[in-house]
């Protein structure tokens, strides 16, 4: 390493997809031996910005300079030789190789794999000592955890002697124990000397982690400042360029009869594997119920199953009427019927058809609506354009043209349609997962503020979020889901979110 | 069946099975890059015309070796350059190189010969002759192990025991070399081999390359080993067993000896009527015999062979994600 102050420089980087400015002559150095937090909303540019860092995107105009010195990036090869190494969102790893083929891969010694293998052996090993990044090198990746697919990541990062790692969204898929590891491993990293990037959306995280925080918005760069001198306020303003109530403002709830009531749920996946292992739990008119838990902890089958797009057995009663779990009846038209509205949590997979307009997705399966039809034959067309014109109103869902398909909206504006589409039916009883994922902050501060007023309004509400801020702040009552069963419930009052990670890590801290 | 029967039957499954084992493992290679190859079958025809022809013009089987190579290579590009470079679905790819093949070699062949699509008749230097192994004569009158080694495994053409060989050098490749690692991971994940700095492209195309050669010394077999010159569909549909026998090995390649040595064996018992009748005890249709190999491929297919998991990227196009 030299003795430059910073270990990345950019000057001027700008970048386009087609007609979508995403970068725009970006400016930030990075000083070295420090973490730097990069933060915007979904869309301001950040992995762009980052990906181009990597040689992953070639910039169209600008400079970098590592260490100092003016270095092209035209490849991810020459990143990786300039000292860069990068853990995207997605990792990048091959399931059915081991923790050392991974590692070795495209970082070999020679044409044949044995010396490789026995050099990253030792390599790892000490990594290990050094770093807190045990990882059992012979495991094969399918079998690891998130948690651990990820220090492999990092692992193959200084494997290649990165002196400058880049970390995009790291905690999105980590429990708040494993996040809290990752942060330890970065400050040891920062110790060594190594310069850390930190791209997230998450304020709390870069109060917690970093040294300097830049802030991106709409493809420019905002703000550098260092984060002692800034607050999660300030730096919300920043990101979104106006004021943010980051907490919801909601009053406590009044919670009525009984509306869900669910005894001993279960469902077998396509594998014969059990996925729901005997969940219960009542929820009351006008309240929400939040289901936090690490992904893939039964949540999503959870809410198949109440929404009739999965078989299940147990017994799920609505209002003193059992509803059926297969077969028929079990299905989301009959949900609906029965007065349960559902935001799925894969919006493009369940909760809008892409290349269909605004208005057709609006109908979905509201087709069957007396006040969508003409006659016995034809839909009033017109009268569902108007009535999706005024949903968009309501929701501000912009830009608000109903006849314009769903792919060309934001993620924000297309979770507000969907949102507008299940909720303007007053539902007895509301499913709503993941309602922000891919959500901008100012969309966000909407859909909560949706939720709530449902809820005042005698709703009951089954929120599913893997964001526990999320459901911290808007759940009346949280229960905490891990491999299939439910671990706790906990009043948002009362716990913590120590105590709510370590139910989510399957560990009951009643009995510990 | 006594011993003699049984083993002119295993001669004649190493016979016609080598053509398979070549096919198959040419699309292991490319298939374990993630680039799914229909189009074995158009090549190994391709293969086969071009053989046929240079060795009926020249005399020298090797040359029409080679003609063979280049033959299936020309196709192997065209489909790399459609489902790599453009990003093209692989399956109307090699579907549409089938039916160019097809036609294109009894075009070329009739245009050359003018003998109805058909190339002349080889001979002598003009096709790979049976070999004679060290000591295959002397060793004959050792009893089971003399006439197994004289019948079954000695007096094949050159092409089957390259054949053979490329089974353990496969195996070593794929999971001994930085190469094999590299080719396992692009089918696999080719984000991972990117992110490491590792062209997609350059690694499947030299996959789909390795193929095209395997499938000219397929194709080169059938024309000079197997037959004596290239006659329009020869190939029969062994591409496609190829393909149901990939499967069946579930990309690996010892099994896939095992794969299509097994359909190589249905494919000599239906040379074999009067066998079949002695073992079974009634007469059997011909042409029921001659549809095994078909039948079993159907069943493979079909999947009721157990789970087998392709390579997780295959047949995708490699797209940077934004």
């Amino acid at each position: 390493m030299g003795d430059a102050q910073y270990a990345i420089e950019l000057k001027g980087i700008s970048k386009a997809f087609g007609p979508v400015q995403a970068n725009r002559d970006i400016n930030i150095a990075v000083p070295k031996g420090t973490i730097h937090g990069i933060i915007g909303e979904n869309g301001a540019g950040k992995s762009t910005l980052m990906s181009i860092l990597y040689g992953f995107y070639k910039a169209d105009a600008g400079q970098i300079f590592v260490d100092g010195k003016l270095t092209p990036i035209p490849d991810s090869q020459s990143a990786i030789r300039a000292g860069i190494g990068m853990v995207f969102q997605h990792f990048k790893l091959v399931q059915n190789f081991t923790v050392l083929e991974n590692v070795i891969l495209g970082a070999e010694d020679g044409p044949m794999l044995s010396t490789s293998l026995t050099r990253a052996r030792k390599a790892l090993a000490d990594l290990a000592r050094e770093y807190e990044l045990d990882v059992d090198p012979d495991a094969l990746i399918e079998d690891l955890s998130v948690g651990h697919q990820q220090r492999v990541e990092i692992l193959k990062a200084l494997y290649r002697q990165a002196d400058i790692l880049i970390l995009d969204e790291p905690t999105g898929v980590l429990t708040p124990d494993e996040a809290d590891h990752l942060f330890r491993i970065l400050k040891g990293l920062k110790d060594q000397g190594k310069t850390v990037i930190l791209i997230t959306h998450k304020l709390r995280e870069i109060m917690e982690a970093t040294d300097n925080v830049s802030v991106m918005r709409r493809g420019t760069m905002v703000a550098t400042v260092k984060t002692a001198d800034s607050s999660p306020e300030s730096l919300a303003e920043l990101m979104v360029g106006r004021k943010v109530l980051l907490e919801v403002a909601k009053e406590p709830a009044n919670p009525g009869a009984v509306v869900l009531s669910v005894k001993d749920l279960r469902i077998k996946d396509d594998h014969g594997v059990e996925r729901l292992k005997g969940v219960s739990f009542d929820i009351r008119a006008g309240e929400i119920l939040g289901i936090a838990g690490v992904a893939g902890n039964g949540q999503s089958e959870l809410l198949a199953a109440l929404g009739g797009m999965m078989k299940a057995s147990g017994k799920i009663t609505m209002q003193g009427v059992d509803l059926p779990l297969s077969g028929k009846g079990a299905d989301g038209q009959s949900r609906r019927a029965a007065g349960i509205a559902h935001v799925p949590e894969d919006r493009h997979h369940h909760g809008l058809i892409l290349d269909f307009s605004a208005w057709e997705n609006v109908a979905l399966g509201y087709h069957n609506d007396p006040a969508y039809q003409k006659n016995a034959l034809f839909m009033d067309n017109d009268a569902l354009i108007a009535d999706t014109e005024k949903k968009m109103a309501r929701f501000d869902v912009r830009p608000p043209i109903a006849s314009l398909p769903a792919k060309s909206f934001s993620g924000g504006n297309q979770q507000k349609i969907v949102v507008a589409r299940e909720m303007e039916r007053n539902p007895t009883l509301l499913l709503i997962g993941q309602p922000t994922r891919g959500v901008d902050i100012g969309a966000i501060e909407f859909i909560h503020k949706q939720i709530v007023a449902l809820r005042d309004a005698g709703t009951a509400v089954l929120l599913v979020s893997v964001e526990l801020d999320e459901i911290m702040s808007l759940s009346d009552r949280i229960a905490v889901m891990f491999d299939g069963q439910i671990m706790g419930l906990r009043d948002p009052a009362t716990t913590n979110e120590r105590e709510l990670g370590l139910l989510m890590a399957g560990m009951n801290g009643e009995a510990a | 069946m006594d011993y003699a029967t049984l083993l002119q039957l295993l001669d004649s499954t190493l016979r016609l099975g080598t053509p398979l084992l070549l096919a198959c493992l040419a699309g292991l290679y490319s298939e374990r890059a993630g680039i799914f190859d229909i189009g074995l079958e158009g090549k190994m025809l391709m293969a086969a015309m071009s053989a046929g022809a240079v060795a009926a013009m020249t005399g020298s089987v090797w040359l029409g070796l080679l003609a063979a190579i280049a033959g299936s290579m020309i196709f192997a590009i065209l489909h790399g350059v459609a489902s790599i470079t453009f990003r093209g679905n692989q399956l109307i790819s090699g579907v549409a190189l089938n039916f160019l093949a097809s036609g294109i070699t009894v075009l070329i062949a009739q245009a050359l010969f003018g003998q109805g699509g058909r190339t002349p008749p080889l001979t002598g230097d003009g096709r790979f002759n049976p070999i004679v192994l060290p000591f295959a004569e002397a060793l004959k009158d050792v009893p089971v192990l003399g006439p197994l080694y004289f019948e079954v495994i000695s007096g094949h053409s050159i092409l089957v025991y390259a054949a053979l060989a490329f089974v353990p050098m496969t195996w070593w490749l794929l999971y001994r070399t930085r190469f094999g690692l590299r080719l396992r991971a692009v089918g696999e994940n080719p984000a991972s081999v990117d992110t490491a700095g590792v062209s997609v492209k350059g690694l499947r195309f030299a996959a789909v390359m390795i193929t095209g050669v395997l499938c000219g010394v397929a194709g080169a077999y059938m024309a000079t080993a197997l037959q004596a010159g290239f006659g329009r569909e020869m190939t029969a549909g062994r591409g496609y067993i190829a393909l149901a026998a990939l499967i069946f090995a579930k990309w690996r390649p010892w099994q896939a000896l095992g794969a299509t040595m097994l359909f190589g064996f249905f494919q000599a018992l239906a040379l074999r009527p009067d066998v079949v009748e002695a073992v079974v005890g009634r007469k059997v249709p011909v042409s029921m015999l001659d549809a095994l190999p078909y039948v079993l491929t159907v069943l493979v297919l079909a999947g009721f062979v157990g789970k087998a998991i392709p390579p997780r990227a295959g047949g995708d196009p490699y797209v940077k994600e934004r």
